[in-house]
């Protein structure tokens, strides 16, 4: 659909400076850590010096003796939640367990458990007061993989947790899923090659550069306010009531500037504490993390084992795959393994399916969202499979997936049909790539390609489109701005008021001030928010008619809105532009304020394809990567150089994944990596320019066909790259990451075969 | 008739059947009218009078919001799916 | 000093810290353990400088110390005696932004803008001794500084692009002046 009469659009699809640029590039934007207020006081936490251990007891005495020190609160200090999931907003949360994470109660469940939080007049005199409070544990057996959890007479981390298929014993595997579709042994028996592999990957971060933050203020009528740092203010208000056991009205959010979060801040770690520390004591409190604490005890994504068997017939179709999964939940139930195994297989038609899959608790931090949770760990294991399958059908990789691939009508892993999507699309675009096309004939080095899958998400949005006096209109959203959000949605109430786009204000709102809006996460924001201002923008412009109209003496269907431009079909009566029609707003019926509010409908999947080119050292095992290319299909690309933006940080998480990024933790179950110089993120030297491919398949359910662009392109790369490295030097590798000790390894154990194979020949 | 689809573990209570003619206006209904013919399955669909938070339903492809009192139409295809949103 | 129950408090003599900062005279007061850019954030405001790790490994409080990018989080607040410091706040001249700030916004060099602060400052040290870089010396000269959003694909074509710019109105100025 086009905003303009020739079928154009005039400002989406152009490339305009974001709206709160100039705020960032010169330091003037605040950040959660940068707001201040007069009497504040400083937060620190103590936190668990054990993976596993009983609380004993707690003594503050001390602590609280310290000069300087105002407050201190223990697990105590928090209502007990009954344990039971309920519906925050759209998030089931089980408030039991996320009360037990915020602050432990009897037992400490992970290294970095918190389990007091001190406030006091200096971030130096808090943390020595954290140094003073004493705490007697009975330190408990560490489990720390799938394995050592699902293993009879595994230590139990919860004691709650019942498996009720076995006669409600304990257990710490928290949920099972299962799909199944045709018949897998059937298929098997039909297949020409049949690839049979088991993966692990490992723990990885989020890894945004900013620490998680928040100041309270409680006020002495019970209201308060929390300043964070958040993907979703609503639900750090809904979340940090459940835990305060207060209700929602009471709290009001103020969402700063974010500094990254990619799924980790969707849920809440020292909100709450902020709140009560202030109820404490009468004054304005701050917490921020340290990093070592962001690694300790802020949500990761889950590390993972998959099995996977995978059957293909001689002339290239995919006939039947059976796999298990299992993915590390940390301390409380809730990994993301029902959609990794939703996306295991999502760009296929295979006919004959079994996936078990299993959410496990580990004595591990919780794990939150991280950008197509779930999806990565999938896609390692499915797309190497499905590389390998490739090669012994002697078929391209591509063509391999463009042959099984799905596409408008294609089965779902959960049944209904795919409706428009743009899969195939991604796999010709890297195919038509000067990339693809170029030859890699220097030794050690290979090219790896893979696709991957992520639903997206709707859910719920508000907007406000205000029209100014002078012409000029704001767009008020709740959907704080992490990427680039506030330009898209300026550009979309630009495109449809016929406005330039720097007439548009775009404004991030908090809690009180605008109808609820669900995270900023799940690909979701230009789609559904989106969606949100496209209506409110629409209504501001239903409203305008009626005035122009007005002033005309006509009726207001006989007024028509064309580029920017109300127009009466009497030329005694010229074309009036919205900026003449704003000065009489006042004296025809005054303001216009365009709303709308969704729970928007017509989710559009994401997919991308990814090919890689790497250059291994095969005398150390390090892996360089050369050359990189990602496509995806957006939909509709709003702003082009923010989607590209997305894909390349997406594909970079993912190269990070793939190669360095792991959770190290020694046999105690302590974590040794608590800093990014051994949490190794890609930096600069790691990584070559990101060529980028954006596809654009319109979402049918979508006015301007958008899609959301936010996740999918961090699936495909750590599969791209083990099929690259396999290219390079013929070892499959199966875990992540691949680092320069567990590819060594490989190719020194392939050098050994091959040498004993020449000895045996000779 | 609508079609309600079952998910893989709870085949057991429907005699292994995957897809079932049902009658109902909506998902409600269609939930009550599975328990008329496969008793105790309800229980693993609804916690406290409504959808598990763990499950989400979809109509004809699409992830229905309102849950329960989705409405259902004389040719819709009801799927229960797990939830998303896991990791928070 | 202060006392509570018995108990001493820690808090050590404050000293004073006379310091150029972005361009004018600063005097301030910080105890010995404070870091400059606790310094800078906590008793200046300037809170453009990002706190990211304390480590030293993110870039984020990347300042100029007498013209060399560093780390304010591994400089305490004394040692800024006598020193000049810029900081992200000084990058502009009064009415308009520095090549770098521009550039970053036209190639859309950030997303979230945590680290936006600290890379402008490395660049800013890479481009005042080496005009005409390299994309691999500018990988190199950025490589302390890390973001997570961009996959550093448009930050390095920002200053290849700005470092461009600034040749040109140099070389331009001096034909005027010449």
């Amino acid at each position: 659909m086009a905003a303009s009469s020739n079928g154009n659009f005039r400002v989406i699809g152009t490339r305009p400076i974001r709206h709160d640029g100039i705020e960032k590039v010169v330091g003037r934007a605040k950040y959660g850590a940068d707001y201040s207020f007069p009497g504040m006081l400083h937060g620190k936490l103590l936190r668990s010096p054990h993976a596993h251990a009983r609380i004993k007891s707690i003594n503050v005495e001390k602590a609280l003796k310290l000069p300087g020190v105002k407050a201190i609160v223990t697990g105590k200090d928090l209502p007990r939640a009954e344990n039971k999931i309920e519906q925050a907003g759209e998030m089931a949360i089980n408030p039991y367990y996320l009360s037990m994470n915020i602050l432990a109660h009897d037992k400490v469940l992970y290294d970095g458990h918190a389990i007091a939080a001190v406030a006091a007049t200096s971030p130096h005199i808090a943390e020595e007061a954290v140094r003073l409070i004493e705490v007697e544990y009975e330190v408990l057996p560490p489990v720390m993989t799938v394995d050592a959890a699902m293993k009879p007479g595994a230590a139990i981390l919860l004691h709650d947790l019942r498996n009720k298929e076995e006669g409600n014993k304990e257990t710490n595997v928290a949920q099972h899923h299962q799909f199944k579709r045709g018949d897998v042994e059937a298929g098997f028996k039909s297949a020409d090659f049949i690839v049979e592999r088991e993966f692990n990957t490992a723990m990885v971060h989020q890894g945004y550069i900013e620490p998680h933050n928040a100041v309270g203020i409680y006020n002495n009528d019970g209201q308060a306010t929390i300043y964070c740092s958040t993907q979703g203010a609503f639900d750090v208000r809904s979340l940090s009531a459940q835990v305060l056991g207060v209700p929602v009205g009471k709290l009001k959010v103020v969402p700063a500037e974010i500094g990254g979060g990619f799924g980790g801040k969707t849920t809440i770690y020292l909100e709450p504490l902020s709140v009560l520390l202030s109820q404490k004591t009468g004054a304005p409190v701050k917490l921020v993390m340290s990093r070592a604490e962001v690694l300790r005890a802020s949500g990761p994504t889950s590390g993972s084992k998959i099995k996977i068997k995978m059957g293909a017939t001689r002339d290239g179709k995919i006939i039947a795959a059976q796999i298990w999964m299992a993915y590390e939940a940390g301390a409380f139930p809730g990994s993301p393994v029902g959609a990794g195994a939703m996306c295991i297989i999502a760009p296929y038609t295979i006919e004959n399916l079994h996936i078990d899959a299993y959410d496990v608790v580990v004595n591990r931090p919780k794990t939150a969202a991280y950008r197509a949770p779930g999806a990565t760990n999938a896609a390692m294991a499915s797309e190497t499979i499905i590389d390998e399958l490739a090669d012994k059908c002697g078929i391209d990789p591509i063509d391999f997936r463009i042959m099984n691939g799905v596409k408008e009508g294609s089965p779902q892993v959960v049944g209904p049909p795919f409706k428009r999507i743009g899969f195939i699309e991604t796999c010709e675009a890297i195919k038509n790539s000067e990339h693809y096309k170029s030859k890699l004939e220097v030794p050690f080095r290979g090219r790896g390609v893979a696709s991957g899958f992520w639903f997206n998400a709707g859910m719920q949005s508000s907007a406000t489109v205000n029209i100014h006096t002078d012409g000029t209109a704001s767009v008020v959203t709740g959907s704080t701005d992490i990427g680039g959000s506030r330009a898209a949605m300026a550009m979309i109430t630009a495109e449809l008021l016929g406005l330039p786009v720097n007439d548009v204000r775009p404004v991030v709102a908090d809690t009180d001030s605008i109808g609820h809006t669900d995270v900023t996460g799940g690909s979701r924001v230009t789609f559904a928010t989106g969606m949100a201002v496209y209506e409110a923008a629409q209504d501001a412009i239903a409203q305008l008619k009626k005035r122009a109209a007005m002033v005309w003496e006509l009726k207001p269907e006989q007024v028509e809105f064309r580029d920017g431009e109300f127009l009466s079909g009497d030329p005694s009566k010229p074309p009036m532009k919205i900026k003449e029609l704003s000065k009489r707003l006042a004296r025809t019926g005054g303001p216009i304020t365009g709303r709308a509010s969704v729970n928007a409908r017509g989710v559009g999947p994401a997919f991308a394809t990814t090919c890689i080119d790497v250059e291994v050292d095969p005398d150390t095992g390090k892996v360089q990567v050369l050359r990189c290319t990602v496509a995806q299909d957006a939909g509709r690309a709003i702003h082009p150089s923010y989607v590209e933006g997305q894909m390349q940080g997406g594909t970079a998480q993912g190269i990070g994944w793939a190669l360095n990024e792991e959770y190290f933790y020694d046999d105690k179950g302590i974590l040794r990596n608590t800093g990014l110089l051994d949490y190794r993120m890609p930096t600069c030297l790691d990584l070559p320019l990101i060529e980028t491919a954006i596809v654009e398949v319109p979402n049918p359910g979508h006015p301007l066909g958008v899609r959301g662009v936010g996740e999918v392109s961090i699936v495909p790369p750590p599969a791209a790259v083990a099929n690259a490295i396999y290219d390079a030097v013929g070892v499959r590798m199966t875990e992540t990451p691949m680092s320069p000790p567990k590819l060594l390894k490989e190719i020194l154990k392939k050098r050994a075969a091959e040498n004993a194979q020449s000895a045996a020949a000779d | 008739m609508p079609i309600a689809i079952i998910p893989a573990l709870l085949r057991k209570y429907t005699a292994g059947q995957e897809r079932i003619t049902v009658q109902g206006r909506t998902v409600r209904e269609v939930v009550a009218d599975l328990e008329r013919h496969y008793p105790g399955i309800a229980a693993h669909l609804l916690e406290d009078g409504d959808l598990k938070p763990s499950i989400a339903v979809s109509i004809d492809g699409e992830i229905a919001p309102e849950g329960l009192l989705g409405p259902v139409d004389e040719a819709s295809e009801v799927y229960f799916l797990p939830a998303l949103g896991g990791g928070r | 000093m202060a006392q509570k129950n018995g108990v001493k408090a820690p808090i050590s003599r404050k000293s004073l810290v006379d310091t150029t900062i972005n361009g004018e005279p600063v005097e301030f007061l910080c105890e010995p353990r404070q870091s400059l850019l606790e310094c800078l954030r906590d008793v200046l405001e300037l809170t453009g400088s990002k706190e990211g790790c304390l480590t030293g490994d993110c870039g984020a409080c990347t300042v100029l110390m007498d013209g060399r990018a560093v780390c304010s989080c591994l400089v305490l607040g004394v040692e800024a005696q006598g020193k000049n410091i810029v900081t992200v706040e000084g990058l502009a001249e009064t009415t308009r932004l520095h090549a770098l700030q521009q550039k970053f916004l036209e190639h859309a060099s950030l997303q979230c803008g945590i680290c936006t602060p600290g890379f402008l400052m490395s660049a800013k040290a890479l481009l005042d001794r080496n005009p005409d870089p390299t994309e691999r010396e500018v990988r190199y000269a950025l490589a302390g500084n890390l973001c997570r959003c961009t996959g550093y694909d448009k930050i390095v074509r920002a200053v290849l692009d700005a470092a461009k710019t600034l040749r040109e109105t140099r070389d331009a100025s001096a034909a005027a002046g010449s």
